[in-house]
């Protein structure tokens, strides 16, 4: 039973998720079905890669902010927070995190006559992306912070003679600079955790009912085939694609960071390799 | 190990952890901590080789070596690292076994064959006979190699904008006073990159000890490897019965690393203090001027 191109992206594209067949092709493995399942695992990559960003933006800027605090309360758990997840591997980090969770009552727990459930905590679409979470939010503190401490000490004088103080100064001259200062390095963040997303079902957490990320898939069909030399460049592919579009939709966002500025003052973003977490 | 620790059903209490901490298993779970050092003590030299070759193959004037050098340093961008670690462990396997089947084995076929790599028993490496400390050694060498591959790729990175960084007048002098190329690259450019390549290689080194996690991935008996297998439950029927652990041992691992990273950190921010004595840097004035 040989199927076309257009039957297999039909039957594997939304696999991962699990809709479509069930059954993973287990013989006569087809170039199409390669490209076609491990495609369908890069939902999964991307899954992670968007919402850890997209939340850990967010918790990023706080910790920035925390990490600069004259009170000892506030500034020491921030700088611990950091400390622990740059200083660890994401490989550990994945790993605790999931013994962690397993170790939640299996019944849910009773707060306050509520009761919560959870079992779904120990899911990777859950316990993984809270990792990833909280493990960019460490690495784009670092970035802010930094970038944070190197605003030009005649921009905030300048924001003080016009009569700019507190919130008002930081929300429109700190903090605008702070990004267009750590943009070029966050965008490198972001594809190390795009990148770092392939993690997830290699540690802790399992994979239920063989839906799995881009390189669980190459996987799969590695061990499958004993050929090595198809799967993984297939999602090396796909990866590289990602990474110019990230590239490109962080460029844009930086363009609009520097509009103000003559373009020969403007940050550039370069790639800087930092592999692994 | 210990006489007190003959029957571990009868003690308890800190001797029994004693007892437990000490037992044979443990024992090499603490070595194995050992296999991460030697890895990190075998990679980074090897990387740093790998990483010179790519540099100086970048800045090459023959254009296919030019060429070679920046595919190699381009390579690992925008691909996960990790796709490489599993790539590469099959494929050098498999690239071995097959060059020893040309030699060893008769016919030569073609070992790709539909659903599996087929090579004659005599072309298998490690020999299926051999100790189980072979394949072990063996397994951790095809580690190391992948180690080299991919780090020497980002510190080839790191060297060449080092490299590139260091003042183009010192160069030109030194070809005025008459040196060759050979020289200018050996007495200027080499002793004058290492402050600019400096950075780049302590993060290089700390994503380097974070990086060895994955040994385990490649099928080596680290330490990652003993704390998931010390950690798990165990029944009566074993020696020393207990719950699921592996929450603590995981703990400990993150510990282990929380502290190599952090006294890498202080020893790399003392090396950085040291090189900058003495050069026309930001960091080289600050010293000087502490100093007057």
């Amino acid at each position: 039973m040989s199927m076309t191109c257009w039957e297999t992206v039909q039957a594997y594209a939304l696999r991962s998720i699990g809709i479509g067949e069930n059954l993973l092709p287990r013989s006569e493995f087809t170039l199409c079905q390669q490209f076609t399942l491990i495609g369908s695992g890069m939902i999964w990559n991307l899954y992670f890669g968007v919402l850890a960003l997209a939340f850990g933006f967010f918790l990023a800027n706080a910790i920035a902010l925390a990490k600069t605090a004259r009170n000892p309360w506030i500034r020491k758990p921030a700088e611990w927070f950091v400390f622990i997840f740059r200083g660890s591997p994401l490989f550990i980090q994945f790993f605790l995190a999931y013994e962690a969770l397993v170790m939640l009552p299996k019944g849910g727990i009773d707060i306050l006559g509520v009761h919560l459930n959870t079992s779904w905590t120990t899911r990777a679409w859950a316990g993984a992306l809270l990792v990833l979470f909280l493990n960019t939010a460490a690495y784009a503190a670092e970035i802010f912070h930094g970038a944070l401490k190197s605003i030009p000490k005649g921009d905030l004088e300048a924001a003080e003679a016009y009569g700019l103080t507190g919130w008002k100064k930081f929300i429109r001259i700190e903090w605008p600079t702070m990004l267009r200062l750590g943009w070029p390095a966050y965008t490198n963040e972001a594809i190390f955790l795009f990148h770092a997303t392939t993690l997830v079902y290699f540690s802790g957490f399992p994979a239920f009912a063989q839906k799995g990320d881009a390189l669980y898939y190459a996987n799969y069909f590695a061990d499958k085939t004993f050929n090595p030399f198809i799967p993984y460049p297939i999602v090396a592919f796909y990866f590289i694609c990602l990474t110019l579009l990230v590239t490109f939709v962080y460029g844009r966002i930086n363009k609009r960071l520097n509009r103000h500025l003559p373009s020969n003052t403007r940050s550039k973003i370069r790639l800087r390799p930092q592999l692994i977490r | 190990m210990f006489q007190a620790c003959a029957d571990p059903k009868s003690i308890e209490g800190l001797s029994w952890l004693f007892c437990y901490l000490t037992s044979a298993k443990h024992v090499d779970f603490y070595w194995s901590f050992l296999t991460v050092l030697l890895l990190l003590a075998i990679t980074a030299p090897a990387s740093l080789g790998m990483g010179f070759l790519g540099a100086t193959a970048a800045r090459s004037h023959i254009a296919p070596v030019s060429w070679l050098g920046k595919v190699y340093i381009w390579m690992v961008r925008g691909v996960p690292d990790i796709i490489f670690f599993l790539f590469f462990v099959i494929a050098l396997d498999q690239g071995i076994e097959y060059a020893k089947s040309l030699v060893v084995c008769d016919g030569g076929a073609w070992p790709w064959q539909g659903m599996e790599f087929r090579v004659c028993p005599a072309a298998k490496v490690p020999l299926a006979k051999s100790a189980p400390f072979w394949h072990q050694a063996y397994g951790f060498m095809l580690a190391v190699i992948t180690f080299a591959i991919v780090f020497g790729a980002f510190v080839a990175n790191v060297i060449y904008g080092a490299m590139n960084a260091v003042p183009r007048a010192q160069l030109e002098t030194a070809e005025a006073y008459g040196m060759s190329r050979g020289q200018v690259f050996r007495r200027i450019l080499i002793p004058q990159m290492w402050v600019y390549a400096l950075p780049g290689l302590g993060n290089l080194w700390m994503i380097l000890i974070k990086a060895t996690p994955l040994l385990f991935l490649l099928g080596v008996k680290d330490i990652v490897y003993y704390a998931r297998e010390l950690g798990g439950s165990k029944t009566q029927a074993y020696e020393y019965p207990h719950g699921d652990w592996r929450l603590w041992y995981f703990l400990g691992l993150m510990v282990f690393y929380l502290v190599f990273t952090r006294i890498s950190e202080i020893g790399i921010a003392r090396l950085t203090r040291r090189l900058s004595h003495g050069q026309a840097t930001a960091g080289g004035e600050a010293l000087r001027k502490a100093a007057a």
